[in-house]
């Protein structure tokens, strides 16, 4: 998503759809065609891809605010599809039963084996980001962001650069929400509402904006704060809802004092 | 040879005719001056040649061969065509270096998915920054420079395209005598080297100074053409445009 948002200035909240495509992907090649778990990334990332082609197409007519709207209107009907077709996703039961990857003989069934198996992953889509946010391409969204208008009088067609790295980031979504599946082994919609996107959003803002370690740090922030939140030492009766107002507030607090985020380098 | 024509342009805004059936040609390798008074219509005219606003009715002429009723931003760099704007407009959050190296790398996506830039762009990048005296502010973010600077940072912008035609919308606005200096000398090195400038300025010493050709529009249209030196005595030019 900090591809889109950070590097391209497109305020996007569509990643919980195409996490939840990967996801859903894996979770009905897994269990309704017992597909191997790499394939059925392969599939997810093609899925993602074609469908954010099409709806990158039509939210490219769109700047700003609006963007960010009809970014909204996308997420809420992937995920509107995702609880109403029955047949495919089993709606708001779920699809439970996936399993965890297996590849040459090596089982990804335990915890530790699953961690190293995303670690790769997630080093590659790091390197993969990268090389292209250190491209030619990489400068041109930055430009983008900056001023599309004045871009383009330079001989920029920003519609393809814009679709391009749409599709990129969303297969990267895919792949996110394959391996979410196959470790939570059930899948059901309300793991891909508009908030997740909005979470994910929250994220690469705090970590920093235009910074690919602003994402990972950034991640890690959130995601560890509600954990080192409960040695605080809350009464048990509030202790959930504090916790969500301390997250709160610290989030207020670097949107007034550091918008830029930890490490960011971009403000919007 | 006439590099640029327009041939009966118009542009309305809210029944507005902010450009009306206007008519002109500019000559290749020379400095043409627009001028006019606010709101006659020469930002609108840039806007229409780069693509920039769409055309209502009449054509553009690039080169005596390419017309267009049509023309998109991204469209106006393939003829040559390159431009500044009345309000400074950089990639503010970018730096000096990235601001030029930007300009100067691949168009199309998936190459410039694979392109890094060259020892060839820095050497072209350093080339305009030398040329403007931005070369040690090179990793400064372009928003963090002054206002003359960032002038400066948006003519070496079109410098580093392989442009033909240059269209400086007020390059000279706010400007110290210093840097006006610099920009007069950039100007006139560009008509050295055979391109073709066309320059809206209010400053009519400049105008007299640079200008081989000027175009004085008024309520869209235009009011008269000619050398400076003729144009900038008639009558009515004085009494439109300079109120007198």
């Amino acid at each position: 998503m900090n591809l889109v948002v950070g590097y391209a200035g497109l305020l996007s909240v569509t990643h919980a759809a195409f996490y939840g495509l990967g996801a859903y992907t894996t979770a009905i090649l897994l269990t309704s065609f017992g597909a191997n778990f790499f394939i059925s990334i392969i599939f997810g990332i093609i899925l993602a891809a074609i469908i954010s082609f099409l709806i990158g197409t039509v939210l490219s007519k769109f700047k700003g605010d609006y963007y960010a709207l009809g970014s909204f209107g996308f997420n809420i009907i992937v995920f509107s599809i995702f609880l109403n077709w029955q047949e495919l996703t089993k709606g708001s039961l779920g699809i439970p039963g996936i399993s965890r990857p297996e590849l040459f003989g090596v089982d990804f069934s335990n915890n530790f084996n699953f961690l190293i198996l995303v670690l790769i992953f997630l080093g590659l889509i790091y390197l993969v980001s990268r090389f292209v946010v250190n491209s030619s391409f990489g400068r041109v969204l930055e430009a983008i962001r900056e001023d599309e208008e004045a871009i383009q009088v330079f001989g920029y067609s920003t519609l393809y650069f814009k679709l391009a790295i749409f599709v990129i980031s969303a297969g990267m979504a895919a792949i996110a929400g394959s391996f979410f599946a196959s470790y939570i082994t059930f899948i059901d919609p309300s793991s891909f509402t508009l908030m997740e996107s909005v979470f994910i959003l929250v994220i690469i803002i705090l970590g920093g904006l235009a910074n690919l370690r602003g994402s990972i740090l950034g991640a890690l922030f959130l995601i560890l704060l509600p954990e080192i939140l409960r040695f605080v030492g809350f009464p048990t009766d509030i202790a959930a809802q504090m916790r969500q107002v301390v997250y709160g507030v610290i989030l207020i607090l670097f949107m007034l004092y550091r918008p830029q985020g930890l490490i960011g380098e971009y403000k919007l | 040879m006439k590099i640029l024509e327009t041939k009966n342009l118009t542009k309305r805004f809210d029944g507005v005719h902010a450009v009306d059936r206007l008519s002109v040609g500019i000559e290749k390798g020379g400095i043409t001056g627009i001028i006019g008074p606010n709101g006659s219509g020469k930002t609108t005219l840039i806007n229409l040649w780069s693509g920039m606003l769409l055309i209502d009715s009449g054509e553009i002429i690039v080169g005596e061969t390419e017309k267009f009723t049509r023309i998109l931003p991204h469209q106006v760099y393939f003829y040559g065509i390159t431009r500044t704007f009345q309000n400074v407009r950089l990639f503010e959050q970018m730096t000096v270096l990235d601001n030029i190296l930007v300009v100067l790398t691949e168009r199309n996506v998936f190459s410039s998915l694979f392109e890094k830039h060259t020892e060839y762009h820095l050497k072209k990048a350093e080339e305009v920054l030398q040329k403007i005296g931005l070369w040690e502010k090179r990793n400064q973010l372009a928003i963090n420079l002054s206002y003359g600077q960032r002038k400066l940072l948006e003519i070496a912008r079109t410098l580093a395209m392989k442009a033909e035609i240059y269209l400086f919308d007020e390059p000279f606005t706010g400007l110290f005598p210093e840097i006006r200096k610099v920009v007069s000398g950039i100007i006139r090195e560009l008509k050295q080297e055979s391109k073709t400038v066309i320059l809206i300025e209010h400053d009519i010493g400049l105008i007299r100074e640079l200008c081989d050709y000027i175009f004085v529009m008024d309520e869209g249209r235009l009011l008269t053409e000619g050398k400076p030196e003729h144009v900038l005595e008639k009558r009515e030019v004085i009494e439109t445009y300079l109120g007198e």
